[in-house]
């Protein structure tokens, strides 16, 4: 029972995250947001007993693409100018 | 307003295919019959304890194959579109601060000693060659945030996936060879179930997938990081 309510609460601040990059006027809190986004995720897949893609999803959705896109963010904004 | 309206109508639509397969939905009290064959025969077929790592790699081995080119060719398009006709111009960054140094040089090695670990065991306990090369990966991202002028050699990382790249096929074409078709894993003896020495040859497939996967992220992202250095 607690796993569900874990689960669900979880699944709210996802919603809540997805919103956010969407909505949000700063790209780069949009970024943050979309990465939360995805270390939750990895959690949910934890608790749904795949191990392995919650490894995946925290390495890769997480971790490397927003640092991806502050590298990409950086390189435009200085080209802008 | 039209727009409005056709987003209403899309979203409507959505719903009810969402709710119909809501209300016919029902938890299956048994596996269907592939996922119970993987479950049943994993272990003596393959000999891995992991039966995600006996799928990925041995059963649909050769998806893992197309996985590992796609992945090589998104490496090649960047390394390929960044480098072209850029004029080197130096810049100089703000020395990173001294807790991210300090705490780099600490954890950088650990973080490339747990990649491997993932790697090497992903016969035995979840994750694998994607997993462990993507921490390797988040290893040398680590390395450049805190010295954004650290050079890699790309010939050593070029040469480490390359070789990666092509034992894997090789590897693959011996278990055509030697055992029961391609990428068959059983041309090396199976050993004792959950030892690290068994399941033929899963433990060194991954550990090439692995390094592969580790060198291809690390070299975009230093590609990446070059093109920051730019004006």
């Amino acid at each position: 029972m607690g796993t569900i309510i874990l689960a669900i609460i979880l699944s709210l601040i996802m919603i809540f995250m997805a919103v956010a990059a969407l909505l949000v006027r700063r790209v780069r809190t949009a970024v943050l947001a979309s990465g939360i986004l995805s270390l939750i995720a990895s959690i949910l897949y934890l608790l749904l007993a795949a191990p392995d893609v919650a490894m995946t999803e925290a390495a890769i959705g997480s971790g490397l693409t927003t640092i991806i896109f502050f590298y990409v963010i950086n390189k435009i904004r200085r080209s802008d100018v | 307003m039209y727009k409005n309206l056709f987003i209403i109508v899309i979203l409507a639509g959505l719903g009810i295919l969402l709710g119909r397969f809501l209300l016919t939905h029902h938890e299956n009290t048994s596996l269907p019959e592939l996922p119970a064959y993987y479950t049943d025969n994993a272990d003596h077929e393959v000999g891995a304890a992991n039966v995600v790592t006996a799928v990925v790699v041995t059963y649909r081995g050769f998806d893992t194959l197309g996985e590992v080119t796609i992945l090589f060719v998104a490496a090649s398009l960047i390394a390929m579109f960044l480098k072209n006709g850029l004029v080197r111009k130096e810049r100089d960054p703000r020395p990173s601060s001294v807790i991210l140094s300090t705490a780099q040089k600490l954890l950088f090695p650990l973080i490339v000693l747990f990649g491997v670990y993932v790697f090497a065991n992903g016969h035995l306990t979840p994750g694998g060659g994607f997993q462990g090369g993507a921490i390797i990966a988040t290893g040398f991202l680590l390395l450049l945030m805190a010295n954004p002028q650290a050079e890699f050699k790309h010939g050593l990382f070029n040469s480490i996936e390359s070789i990666s790249g092509i034992s894997y096929v090789v590897i693959g074409i011996l278990g055509a060879i030697l055992g029961l078709g391609f990428l068959d894993n059983r041309f090396l003896p199976l050993g004792h179930l959950g030892r690290l020495f068994s399941a033929g040859a899963i433990p060194v497939i991954y550990s090439l997938i692995g390094l592969k996967v580790g060198a291809e992220l690390s070299n975009i992202l230093h590609h990446l990081n070059e093109v920051q250095n730019e004006e």
